[in-house]
């Protein structure tokens, strides 16, 4: 392959054989366009020695034309005219490379979608547009370059922050999967916030023995190691070689190299100080009371709890999602240690979501526990062992008294959330919490390549969902660890010599690709852009930016945009 | 689109599984793959063969809003990108004349031969990604669907507000769609009694007008002369209606007043006593998209609880109230329409204690989330449990297991659930599946 690309780049531009393929799709370019005629017209464009047009270029048969026409005219560049690059260009790129073409050495037109499909009322202004965009393509063709794809090696190893129970499920699932796994841990002991809880929902199975589980499961594993009491303290590098560096509790570093990480940092319950008369004694949060129960040390005849303490509200916009499925399973703990006890739930709306909750819910209600509806407007008011609420159903207020008031408070990101985000360079939303790749389809993906996310750093989930992303996070990760070597496209910036170090375009790469390095000529020192070859996508805001041409995107350079821009001016 | 170019993935559409043997690490399955009638190798999806097929049948994907050809693809961006035939109602499968789709099919596609064909391969690990099905809504009657036009589900609504729907994205009153579909039959028999006069009037050298008027001052007579005054009568009557018609179609406007209840059939003891999860934010959603089609709609939201417990929901929730959605906490009891098909809800406002009504233009049902049809079949073909919900039923740790070792669940196959999190238990599935492959479920199951 290197012979024959070193023999095409030998080709200059004057002597380039542009090849064009007009493709009819079917009935969706030529039902509108006259395909054989726009192949005549290509034909008469300069260098171009090959034009053919066929019923579907990406079919066997349209595939095999290229191919041979490559072999037998010589071709030194190719031009489809038919879809969009999006769906068919790695099909018709990797076709030039079989023939033994450089890849790059390929250009498409889009007559399609922004031809037959977009002016099907106006044939015969979608026939000119459809000339303008060959010729377009035909003249770009000319200046192309041939390139090589960028390939860069991996280390099959992970770091996973957080030791939580969304932390260990990914931990263990990247074992399970061959990699070399390094759990890193703030706390002295692995479990995170399950080990304040008492019972999990629905089932009511004992928090501390799922811990014992996930761990003893963990330490089974010879590929996995935790650190605990440790803290990343910087990340560098890219997807398939981040340096990750380690702090202990004696401040002592040690840095890993890993292919991905895995950020499961979780989140924390908020403290109500000042709401509701929450003193930690008979006015307490729902964690305070699952320590309780956990410990056995309830004592209260008279429950009530109420529903989005600081949630939901201007401060914290969102709903905690989990805190009604907690509020409901204790109490109806509660009610299983003492059926007598009196247990009150004041909410908003109730969130028991799917199957299992909402049975929980109707079971509670069997049980005897109460439930109202109170108005944001005009919330409950905590006196002196007594809660008034307004009652809209009757109209009136009623006075519940009360032992123990347990005040359903939200999960909250961590405060250092925003520091251990800028380390990686990732997201973070309105509340703090991190910012996954995309809302729906990418869930448990950053944007930055090779790092994921799962359990409450994401958004409060239950011990079910954090296990379950856990595990769909280590998914994801093994997607990048499986690859024998990781391949980006050569369509990325390159710095020129005109490049004089201004640094104007290292500020506003969006993917922090770019950096200035510091370099001697002449005796001189000077700076220069440097490009981060992995890092970089080609988006071109750098280019863009640049008034001296100093960086350039292949593929996209000036000469060849110019090339295109001229083709266009160009009457017909 | 990613699966259906995967290298690795081997993508076996129009599918069913007949028959499960052997073990976790060491499955044979048997595939019972249909006879689509059309070589997915060759098929381009180029659409020539549907654009020509004579035969129109009611359109699935649209949910029978909309028109579909005997040879069909589901929607637009189906993987593969094939085309198949609907052998119950092309005429050439159903031995009549005719072989269209052959003769305009450039690739050589169609392949009326064909046979199903069972398929039988290896595997470690099973993922069951089965899905679920909407609710009948006919089963509450108190509610109208079937019955009353403008009464639809919230998936049919979808396809209302969708671009490339059957109504191109606006929103009408089902009545009025009716109404807009008859418009053409009118308009054809009009002209076919328009013609029928002008050749009388030919033929008797006068117009129809002057020859009623002496027709009915008795001037002429005969039978000749009563057939042309019967088709006299046919033509104006014809006439009349499509006048009426159109002066009808005239005054439709969209939908205006948008009302959508929530929980049909779902937190219901007579139907599924569970929470379908994703319903409430569909129907903010849709309202949200309602209310961008048209800036002043009344939008009326009727739910229990709004449960828009996910990551940005709550904040999408107060983007709708602000926008205009009205939220009632209210179980609507019942619907009726007057006599212009405009559907009357009678609920009680729990907030000021009222029994009130509510006339609307169209009323939007958020069926509830079921087990899918075939989930029984199915579940016993692979030889796994159900719930007592009836969907795939699942041991609490470790996530996605199902009765049977080395097979895995996830989707709203286990319990409704909305995108995000399909998407992500659909990766803990892949993980889950990736530890049979490595030998270490087995080591935890010995364990």
């Amino acid at each position: 392959m290197s012979g024959d690309t070193e023999k095409t780049a030998e080709l200059n531009t004057k002597d380039a054989r542009i090849g064009v393929f007009v493709c009819h799709c079917g009935s969706n370019i030529a039902g509108l366009l006259d395909c054989a005629g726009l192949a005549e017209y290509a034909s008469g464009l300069p260098n171009v020695v090959f034009t053919k047009n066929n019923l579907y270029t990406c079919s066997e048969a349209g595939i095999a034309e290229i191919m041979n026409a490559i072999k037998e005219h010589g071709l030194t560049r190719v031009v489809v005219a038919s879809c969009s690059p999006r769906t068919h260009m790695p099909l018709f790129k990797s076709a030039c490379a079989e023939a033994g073409l450089n890849q790059y050495l390929f250009e498409m037109a889009n007559i399609r979608d922004q031809c037959s499909w977009v002016h099907a009322q106006d044939r015969d202004l979608a026939m000119v547009k459809a000339e303008d965009l060959i010729r377009m393509a035909v003249a770009k063709a000319r200046f192309l370059e041939p390139a090589e794809d960028i390939e860069s090696s991996l280390v099959r190893r992970a770091v996973v922050i957080g030791g939580g129970v969304a932390g260990l499920s990914a931990a263990g699932a990247l074992a399970d999967m061959g990699m070399e796994v390094i759990l890193v841990e703030r706390q002295a002991e692995l479990g995170g916030l399950l080990r304040r809880i008492n019972r999990i929902g629905p089932g009511g199975e004992k928090a501390s023995e799922l811990v014992g589980t996930l761990v003893a499961e963990f330490k089974s594993k010879p590929r996995a190691k935790a650190l605990l009491e440790s803290e990343v303290s910087a990340v560098s590098g890219v997807v398939g070689n981040y340096e990750v560096t380690i702090r202990d509790k004696s401040g002592e570093l040690q840095t890993e190299t890993v292919g991905c990480i895995v950020v499961a940092t979780g989140a924390l319950p908020f403290t109500p100080e000042g709401l509701y008369g929450y003193n930690g004694k008979n006015v307490i949060t729902q964690i305070e009371l699952e320590e309780k129960l956990r410990d056995g040390t309830l004592d209260a005849k008279r429950v009530v709890m109420i529903q989005c303490v600081g949630a939901r509200s201007p401060e914290r916009t969102y709903c905690s999602r989990i805190c009604c499925q907690t509020a409901i399973k204790n109490a109806l703990y509660i009610k299983e240690l003492n059926p007598e006890a009196y247990v009150h739930i004041l909410y908003r709306d109730i969130q028991m979501y799917g199957t299992d909750n909402e049975r929980t819910l109707w079971d509670s209600r069997g049980k005897g526990v109460h439930y109202d509806v109170y108005d944001v407007g005009r919330p409950p008011v905590v006196k002196d062992g007594v809660v008034e609420v307004y009652q809209p159903l009757l109209g009136e207020v009623e006075q519940i008294p009360f032992d123990l008031l347990v005040l359903s408070t939200p999960l909250v990101a961590p405060e250092d959330a925003q520091e251990v985000a800028n380390l990686m360079r990732i997201p973070v939303d309105q509340n703090r919490f991190y910012l996954e790749a995309h809302a729906k389809l990418r869930p448990l993906d950053f944007a930055t390549d090779g790092v994921f996310l799962c359990g409450t750093a994401r958004y409060p989930a239950t011990v079910g969902e954090a296990q379950a992303q856990g595990l769909g996070a280590a998914s994801r990760a093994a997607t990048v660890l499986f690859k024998d070597k990781l391949v980006a496209s050569a369509l990325i910036s390159q710095v020129t010599e005109r490049c004089d170090g201004c640094g104007a375009c290292v500020e506003l790469c969006p993917y922090h690709a770019l950096s200035l390095e510091e370099y001697e000529q002449d005796g001189q020192k000077l700076k220069r852009n440097k490009v981060d070859k992995m890092l970089c996508k080609g988006c071109g805001v750098c280019a863009a930016t640049c008034p001296k041409g100093g960086v350039v995107v292949c593929g996209f350079t000036r000469t060849q945009l110019q090339a295109q821009v001229d083709a266009a001016l160009e009457a017909a | 689109m990613d699966v259906g170019r995967h290298p690795k993935i081997r993508l076996l559409a129009y599918s069913e599984i007949e028959k499960i043997d052997g073990e976790m690490g060491n499955f044979h399955i048997t595939v019972r793959k249909k006879a689509r009638y059309v070589d997915e190798k060759k098929c381009t999806g180029c659409g020539t063969c549907a654009e020509k097929c004579p035969t129109v049948t009611s359109d699935a994907y649209n949910l029978g809003l909309g028109k579909a050809k005997a040879i069909y693809k589901y929607f637009a961006q189906g993987i593969p990108s094939a085309y198949t035939i609907n052998a119950n109602v092309c005429r050439q499968l159903q031995g009549k004349k005719c072989g269209v789709c052959a003769k305009v099919c450039q690739a050589g596609a169609i392949d009326y031969k064909q046979q199903e064909q069972i398929i039988e391969f290896d595997v470690g690990a099973i993922i069951v990604a089965t899905g679920y099905d909407l609710f009948d809504a006919t089963k509450i009657p108190e509610y109208g669907y079937g019955r009353l036009p403008n009464v639809v589900t919230a998936l049919e609504f979808e396809r209302f507000l969708s671009a490339s729907g059957p109504t191109h994205g606006h929103v009408y009153r089902r009545s009025d769609l009716a109404l807009m579909d008859a418009l053409p039959e009118a308009e054809k028999s009009q002209q076919k009694a328009a013609k029928g006069l002008e050749q009388l009037e030919k033929k008797g050298g006068m117009s129809s007008a002057d020859f009623y008027a002496k027709y009915e001052a008795g001037e002429l007579q005969g039978e000749e002369y009563d057939k042309w005054a019967e088709q006299v009568k046919v033509s104006r009557a014809a006439t009349e209606k499509l006048e009426a018609m159109k002066a009808k179609v005239d005054q439709i406007e969209g939908a205006h007043r948008l009302a959508f209840i929530q929980c049909v059939g779902s937190r219901d003891i007579r139907f599924n006593k569970y929470c379908s999860g994703f319903c409430c934010m569909h129907a903010v959603k849709e309202a949200i998209i309602g209310l961008e089609h048209d800036r002043d709609a009344e939008v009326y939201i009727f739910g229990m609880d709004i449960r828009a417990v996910g990551k940005n929901f709550e904040e999408y929730r107060n983007r709708g109230a602000g926008s205009g959605i009205k939220f009632i906490r209210s179980r609507v009891a019942e619907i009726y329409e007057d006599k212009d098909h405009t559907p009357i809800l009678v609920y009680e406002d729990t907030k000021e204690r009222q029994v009130k009504q509510l006339p609307v233009d169209l009323v939007i049902l958020a069926t509830a989330c079921q087990p899918s049809e075939g989930i029984v079949k199915m579940a016993a073909t692979v030889g796994i449990e159900t719930n007592d919900f009836g969907f795939i039923k699942t041991a609490s740790y470790p996530p996605l297991s199902t009765s049977r070792p080395g097979v895995f669940v996830c989707g709203c196959a286990v319990s409704p659930m909305d995108i995000p999190e399909s998407v992500a238990q659909a990766s803990s599935a892949a993980a889950r599946a990736a530890q049979v492959l490595s030998g270490s479920e087995t080591e935890r199951l010995a364990s």
